[in-house]
């Protein structure tokens, strides 16, 4: 019952973003072999970080499922919750597809892959995680990966980080977790907290629309 | 076999602290599975932690790898189910309270607050695991050649990794 009133709800909000916003037009109503395929697609291509930019590239560019906007929401809703993006945007937008079946099918298809490679890994690891080469090449990967994750942040700072309170909630995080060694649960209460009441309702500032714009600029 | 109990509890919990992405989980990650479950060393943490960067789909089912190393393929299941399910299940009813929630004022607070503490947190993490990443002259090169290239550059990041990888086959060996 839950499920049918989803597309009908969504739906509803979607020709009020067309109306507002000139996005792609959208054609909905994939069966769920499509969902779970669509996503087993980019679950197993989406190499290289940047899972966000791929599933843009097919959900809204190829499939025309969501537009701009609403996937946008979508990310939005993923990045304050717990979890990746990779997979709190499969189940939100497989929800939205197909209702919780879609988001079932999105969630395994995005993660099949993924779990394969990395069993494989592990398997592969315990053969050879006592030979010298192997760790050699393993300490490249790493140094490498510290690379990627840190201009993946900077990227991510740069975009986000205005003022001197965000600088403040950066540090005080930092700190809390290298320099105190509070463990990351109560940094992340304390310090959240702390910042979630710094921006509480009548001073938050409103998300400007033109930022959707420059977001999807952003992810290329 | 014995040690999946403990894998689910580690991994269902670690999972909640993945705000804004793994790397703020990292610092917590090493001490549940370095310091309190020895399942692991800090440099196999840190080894099997990139190698997900190398995976397509979301780069911390590298659980599984954890899982699969201590306790076979229930260990790699038990780890990820553990580490996808609970927030999945999360994210699924805060979408479909969603409609209610975006007139909740609070909505946009969380989102500017959290927002700002996510990237504390991941710079938190990504300080810990440099600490054991980086160690010489020439990882901290390959460090700062990967930052720049993916910054500067649309080369594939997973490119810079196995680059890496090969380079350091070559002089990175240790007696």
């Amino acid at each position: 019952m839950k499920s049918k009133g989803i597309p009908g709800r969504a739906g509803r909000r979607r020709r009020n973003m067309t109306a507002e916003r000139t996005s792609s037009p959208t054609s909905r109503k994939p069966s769920q072999l499509d969902i779970f395929l669509t996503f087993l697609l980019i679950g197993g291509i989406s190499f290289g970080g940047g899972v966000v930019a791929y599933l843009r590239t097919y959900l809204v560019t190829r499939k025309k499922w969501f537009g701009d906007a609403e996937f946008l929401e979508l990310t939005s809703i993923s990045n304050t919750l717990p979890g990746l993006n990779a997979t709190n945007i499969a189940i939100l937008a497989g929800d939205r597809l197909g209702g919780w079946l879609g988001a079932t099918g999105a969630m395994i298809g995005m993660c099949l892959p993924a779990f394969v490679l990395m069993v494989l890994a592990g398997i592969a690891y315990g053969h050879a995680s006592t030979r010298p080469l192997a760790n050699a090449g393993l300490r490249g990967v790493a140094a490498a990966a510290t690379g990627l994750i840190a201009a993946t942040w900077f990227q991510i700072g740069k975009k986000s980080l205005h003022g001197v309170y965000d600088t403040f909630f950066v540090v005080a995080a930092i700190l809390g977790v290298n320099y105190f060694k509070l463990g990351v649960p109560v940094v992340l209460l304390v310090v959240g907290a702390l910042a979630i009441f710094t921006y509480r309702p009548h001073v938050a500032p409103q998300k400007p629309e033109e930022a959707t714009d420059e977001w999807i600029r952003s992810l290329h | 076999m014995d040690q999946i109990p403990a894998l689910i509890r580690v991994f269902g919990y670690l999972s909640f602290l993945t705000i804004g992405g793994g790397m703020a989980a990292f610092p917590e990650m090493k001490v549940q599975i370095v310091d309190v479950h020895h399942w692991l060393t800090a440099d196999q943490l840190t080894h099997v932690f990139s190698t997900g960067q190398l995976s397509p789909g979301p780069n911390m089912m590298m659980v599984a790898q954890i899982g699969q190393i201590v306790g076979g393929f229930p260990g790699a299941l038990a780890a990820a189910l553990a580490f996808f399910v609970p927030t999945g299940i999360l994210a699924f009813g805060v979408g479909r309270l969603w409609l209610r929630l975006a007139k909740w004022p609070w909505r946009a607070s969380i989102q500017k607050g959290l927002g700002s503490v996510a990237i504390g947190l991941a710079v938190a993490g990504l300080i810990t695991f440099g600490k054991t990443a980086v160690t010489g002259w020439l990882t901290v090169l390959i460090a700062f050649a990967t930052f720049v290239g993916v910054n500067r550059t649309r080369v594939n990041p997973v490119l810079f990794i196995l680059g890496a990888a090969i380079i350091g086959l070559f002089a990175l060996r240790q007696p």
